[in-house]
């Protein structure tokens, strides 16, 4: 069994477990209607933790992605409301501008030569202050295109409801799984990530690469923050404060090492999962404060970041065992 | 005798940095199916000229052929495009991926714009198949060794360029076993019609494989000679632009009677690091410690240094047990090393000069008493003019010194500390022949100061030159130990092969 | 030594702080009009110190942090627990003296929490701290249960607010600690060593340096500081809110001490400068405030400054500044 798969194999017993004990105290979470919400309620989380795995993959990082979110509502309620352009239109440009964004922090990153966590501190700064300076308040947006979306369900087997939102995210983690693992792109990602040095030797073309990276976390914390303004139905400068941690969290939960090189997105799924079960947990349980969330993933973290590093250890060892073997 | 066109030819090539010119009308010349040994010393433009020729610089002047045709590599993908492949010493290849994405990253076979991965793995079986190479092509990269790896970026160079192959010491991380299977390998390529350059410190490798040289010394060209019928002194010759000081077996240090034990350490191992070993360590003498690579000899410096904790065996200093735990322990008993790896493990890079020689002794003395900096340049001072240190001022970042002053340098702050025992691993490593002989003179003439030193180097002609004793490893075990008359270069490769009844091996 | 001093006087901290303090005078001629009251001074240059002396006491712990190429990203949470637990025991009665040791003893703690993930068990920084950064606030919140717990001992409101000899307590503490710390620092070897680890980790170990003790020290002076603005903070507001305070601190710091020259990369550190690269981002601040823009453009400014001192200090640039000053590097060519 490939060592590199433990993280992932962890992940996904932590989350059978934690399941399972949550099913126990309260059977109602075992229905589609609990799915269906669920699904929903993270789907925002789950969207932007899919740009970050890639982010962290190629060995970076992005702090700016709960800051685009916030931007992101912002614009959308001033093209909305203000400005009375038609939603697909504004979610375009959202798109657009997140893109090109997400692409010249990646050009600084690669052609300064500088550290992602600086460079993307100050895209942090820049985006949650251009929306600050947009608006101060929420603005509402209503429009009937939002309605409909959100009329869009499907309904399942057991009386749970499939939302368009719950769908995308889940149509995001598909792509997002596609592309890191059978894509060249892919490949040039965890190539970054594993040795930046060698991955230029080899051809693998680092500035399209770093660039690309960036832009499609953006494009993602855009798509997130699209589907955040579907939730709360307003646009709001301090919205998903802190988002950023958590979808690190979830990555790093997931199984996928904050170095780069190694993790499989399907692990950030079960991540993005575990953190919703926690907190669905909380919310049933009714007598737990919430702020038990933050510990608890805290505890996780350093579960997983321990375990990853006996896993390096381990297998460097084993190697040089089989390296004495064949002398 | 047919009269081929060369692969790859350089004509008058010459490159210039601020005013330093680094090559002066340089030119080579391969010819398929042969091994070309480029050699120099350390500054002899070797790694410069491989620059120009994989497209990493552009030439200042001269002019580059490819069979015939005159091309301008602008960088190293356009390099391979024209079928110059390069393997480097460190491999570079991704540790973290799999050894088929390895040889196929950049160009992985797709099927509806996704990669095939059986299709890949299918073409990374039959590829590595031809260096009878049969290896899980779907594990990491980084679960083999890296003589494995280093096929694999040969596999890998072969393919995509298919010309010349240029490999960039090669064997300076491989054990003997592992350099004979690369050697094979290389050989099969050299029957297959491929141009081979391989860059090397090693005489003897040179002697083993190739079919030409070249030698580059100070940035010019000093001779391209086919390797029948060339001899060892005149090469070196070559290389030297001198004869060397001493010829191979020649010894410098007369056998000095041993002065009273320091050190000895008795049973001392560390499981799957060393086998237990017994060493009395006298003052006054030089111990030489002979081995191949990955036969312990690191190992055992750094046991003895206490980088590592042995879990058996007692080491005892001046005839009192003492605990040597750590790299402190060693160092408050009047202990030195410098290590083998100077970048990663020796020079403290952008520290200066100065802060770089008064560390250890610094160290010794605690946070609380630090020296003045009348002290430490006094200190400073004092080193560059003893060991002949080149360096334009004491104050500036040691990363900038050359390679043989930076050896200089970590030497100076250990003798900082006036030590009773110096450990030196491999102390002329990568250091040009001119400044091997310094410290040749040096070790020994420490060794008459009375200062204790335990030498390890795979230069067999440098341990026979200054050791009192010498002390040979192979495979994680103390073999032999070897005094007076026995300290020749066959006896101690004798020691190390060790068949019974004297059967080389 | 006039040249020297000329010399060090040129860094460009200092110019960007003058040109920062220019234009604040510029858009507001009364920046530097200080009155006294109370006994106390006034103004907003004062302003500048007082509200910078927090991220000022972090940005010391976090220098020698980062001089260790390290990062943390836990100040922020420290000081939210710190400020708890220092509420909670003075609202319950217990001495000042018991409730600064507790709250100093709790930043202590969580640093050397820090440097044990980081020195023994080997992580990586920005990962070691994240974790304490994710569920300090969590503890912060355990132990006010939610509320933001006030208090109304006058000696620990002092602490935040009070004032010697005119100046604000927040300054003298920030200015006692800055100066202690760069005496010990540069009085003593200590400087040296944490250089030394930073540039080169294991080359310092067989040097014979106590790296993973000095790692662990770093990272605790770093809680140290940290449960010192804590409670500064605190004070402050007269009360510990969990989930505000200090939040994002930790990135102001970090962004301070970048200001400051002291390279993310690990190794030459200075701790006045820091301090100076916090006071250049709250001169900022302060500035904006008093000419009546939106407190909002704070954080499109200090956006502006970590892109210009990136560019600035990028390897890029370094290169370019290089290739017109070869001199010194050819020198340093022909003689070693």
């Amino acid at each position: 069994m490939n060592p590199r798969l433990w993280p992932l194999l962890a992940t996904i017993t932590i989350f059978a477990i934690a399941y399972a004990i949550c099913v126990w105290h309260f059977p109602n979470l075992w229905s589609t209607r609990v799915l269906g919400n669920f699904l929903t309620d993270n789907a925002f989380l789950g969207i932007v933790a899919v740009g970050m795995t890639f982010v962290i993959l190629s060995g970076g990082i992005d702090l700016s992605v709960g800051s685009v979110i916030a931007l992101t509502t912002v614009l959308l309620a001033v093209l909305i409301s203000r400005m009375g352009v038609h939603p697909v239109a504004a979610f375009v440009i959202v798109l657009v501008v997140a893109t090109l964004f997400g692409s010249a922090m990646g050009a600084m990153i690669h052609f300064l030569e500088v550290p992602a966590f600086i460079v993307t501190l100050a895209g942090m700064f820049l985006a949650r202050g251009a929306a600050s300076v947009l608006t101060q308040d929420s603005i509402p947006i209503d429009h009937e295109f939002y309605s409909f979306i959100s009329s869009l369900t499907y309904k399942m087997p057991g009386g749970g409801r499939l939302s368009f939102i719950g769908v995308l995210m889940v149509l995001v983690f598909v792509v997002g799984i596609i592309v890191a693992h059978r894509t060249r792109f892919g490949s040039y990602v965890y190539a970054l990530g594993g040795n930046a040095v060698s991955a230029g030797l080899v051809g693998v073309p680092a500035a399209r690469t770093t660039i690309s990276i960036y832009a499609l976390s953006s494009f993602l914390a855009a798509l997130s923050g699209i589907v955040f303004s579907f939730y709360t139905k307003a646009g709001y400068p301090l919205a998903a404060v802190g988002v950023e941690l958590d979808a690190i969290a979830a990555v790093v939960i997931g199984g996928t090492l904050l170095t780069g090189g190694y993790g499989f997105m399907l692990g950030t799924f079960v991540g993005v999962m575990i953190q919703g079960l926690i907190q669905m947990y909380i919310i049933f349980d009714g007598t737990l404060s919430s702020w038990w969330t933050k510990i608890v993933i805290g505890a996780l973290l350093f579960l997983f970041i321990v375990l990853q590093r006996v896993l390096v250890f381990a297998s460097k060892r084993r190697w040089r065992g089989w390296k004495a073997q064949q002398a | 005798m047919h009269q081929t066109l060369p692969v790859l030819s350089a004509e008058a090539i010459s490159k210039s940095f601020l005013a330093h010119r680094v090559l002066d009308d340089v030119g080579i010349a391969l010819m398929p199916g042969e091994v070309h040994a480029l050699l120099g010393e350390n500054g002899a433009g070797k790694s410069t000229l491989i620059k120009i020729l994989t497209g990493a610089y552009k030439p200042d002047a001269g002019i580059i052929r490819i069979e015939g045709v005159e091309v301008t590599p602008h960088d190293t993908k356009h390099a391979q495009q024209l079928g110059i492949g390069t393997v480097y010493q460190e491999v570079n290849l991704l540790p973290n991926m799999t050894v088929a994405e390895n040889l196929f990253i950049g160009r992985q076979p797709l099927r509806f714009g996704f990669v095939d991965r059986r299709r890949m793995e299918r073409a990374a079986r039959e590829m590595l198949a031809r260096y009878d190479l049969a290896i899980d092509v779907s594990a990491e990269l980084g679960a083999y060794s890296v003589a494995v790896q280093q096929i694999v970026a040969i596999a890998r160079a072969v393919d995509i360029s298919g010309k010349v192959l240029i490999l960039d010491e090669p064997t300076a991380s491989l054990d003997r076993h592992e350099v004979q299977i690369l050697f094979e390998v290389i050989r099969g390529l050299r029957a297959r019609g491929m141009a081979i350059v391989f860059i090397t410190h090693f005489l003897d490798q040179v002697f083993d494989l190739a079919d030409r040289v070249t030698v580059l010394r100070n940035g010019r060209l000093v001779g391209s000679k086919p390797l029948a019928g060339l001899g060892r002194m005149e090469l070196v010759t070559m290389m030297l632009g001198k004869a060397l000081e001493h010829e191979s077996s020649m010894r410098i240090a007369t056998d000095r009677p041993a002065g009273d034990v320091l050190a000895s350490f008795k049973g001392y191992g560390l499981r799957r690091k060393v086998g237990e070993f017994d060493l009395d360590i006298h003052k006054g003498e030089v111990v030489g410690v002979a081995g191949l690579l990955g036969s312990g000899r690191t190992e055992m410096a750094r046991l003895m240094f206490g980088i590592d904790r042995a879990d058996q065996g007692q080491a005892l200093v001046d005839g009192k047990p003492v605990n040597i735990g750590q790299a402190r322990d060693a160092v408050a008993l009047g202990f030195g090393f410098c290590p083998e790896d100077r970048k990663t493990d020796g020079i403290v890079g952008d520290l200066t000069v100065r802060e770089n020689i008064m560390l250890a002794l610094q160290a010794r003395r605690g946070w609380a008493k630090p020296l003045s900096l009348r002290e430490q340049r006094a200190l400073a001072d004092k080193f560059v003019k003893a060991l002949d240190i080149r360096a334009a001022s004491i104050e500036m970042p040691v990363k900038l010194l050359s390679g043989g002053n930076q050896q200089k340098v970590i030497l100076a702050r250990w003798l900082a500390t006036e030590p009773r025992f110096l450990i030196l691993d491999e102390p002329t490593r990568g250091i040009d022949v001119g400044a091997h002989a310094e410290i040749i003179r040096m070790i020994n003439r420490l060794c008459e100061e009375g200062l204790a030193l335990c030498v390890i180097s795979s230069e067999l002609d440098e341990i026979v030159a200054y050791s009192s004793r010498v002390v040979v490893l192979r495979d994680r075990q103390m073999v032999g130990q070897l005094r007076g008359a026995e300290i020749t270069p066959a006896r101690i490769m004798e020691t190390i092969a060790a068949e019974p009844e004297g059967i080389p091996s | 030594m006039n040249a020297s001093v000329l010399a060090s006087l040129a860094k460009p901290q200092y110019v960007a702080l003058g040109l920062v303090l220019l234009i604040n005078w510029l858009l507001f001629p009364n920046f530097f009009d200080i009155r006294i009251q109370d006994g106390r001074l006034f103004g907003s240059i004062i302003d500048v110190f007082n509200r910078g002396a927090p991220v000022a006491i972090l940005a010391v712990g976090m220098t020698a942090v980062i001089a260790t190429k390290g990062v943390d990203l836990s100040v922020g949470a420290v000081m939210a627990v710190a400020g708890a637990a220092a509420a909670t025991l003075v609202q319950a009665g217990h001495p000042l003296g018991v409730v600064l040791a507790a709250a100093l003893g709790i930043g202590l703690l969580c640093g050397l929490w820090n440097g044990f993930l980081v020195a023994v068990l080997d992580l990586q920084p920005i990962i070691a701290t994240l974790i304490l950064m994710v569920a300090g606030r969590g503890i912060a919140q355990l132990i006010t249960e939610g509320f933001i717990v006030t208090f109304t001992d006058p000696a620990l409101i002092f602490v935040g607010t009070g004032s010697v000899l005119g100046l604000p307590m927040p300054v003298i503490i920030a200015l006692v600690l800055t100066v202690a710390a760069t005496l010990v620092m540069r009085r003593t070897a200590l400087g040296l060593f944490i250089e030394a680890i930073g540039v080169n980790r294991s080359a310092s170990s067989y040097a014979g340096l106590r790296s993973k003790l000095l790692l662990i020290g770093v990272y605790a002076f770093c809680g140290l500081c940290a449960s010192i603005a804590g409670l500064i903070a605190a004070a402050d507001i007269r009360g510990a809110d969990a989930n505000n305070a200090g939040l994002w601190l930790e990135l102001d710091a970090i962004l301070a001490v970048v200001v400051g020259g002291t390279s993310l990369l690990g190794g030459r550190f200075s701790i006045p400068l820091s301090v100076l690269g916090a006071i250049i981002i709250q001169a900022m601040n302060t500035g904006i405030l008093v000419s009546g823009f939106p407190p909002e453009f704070n954080l499109i400014v200090k956006a502006g400054v970590i892109i210009l001192i990136l560019v600035v200090q990028s390897p890029l640039a370094t290169r370019l500044w290089g290739f017109f000053s070869s001199e010194s590097r050819n020198k340093a060519e022909k003689r070693s």
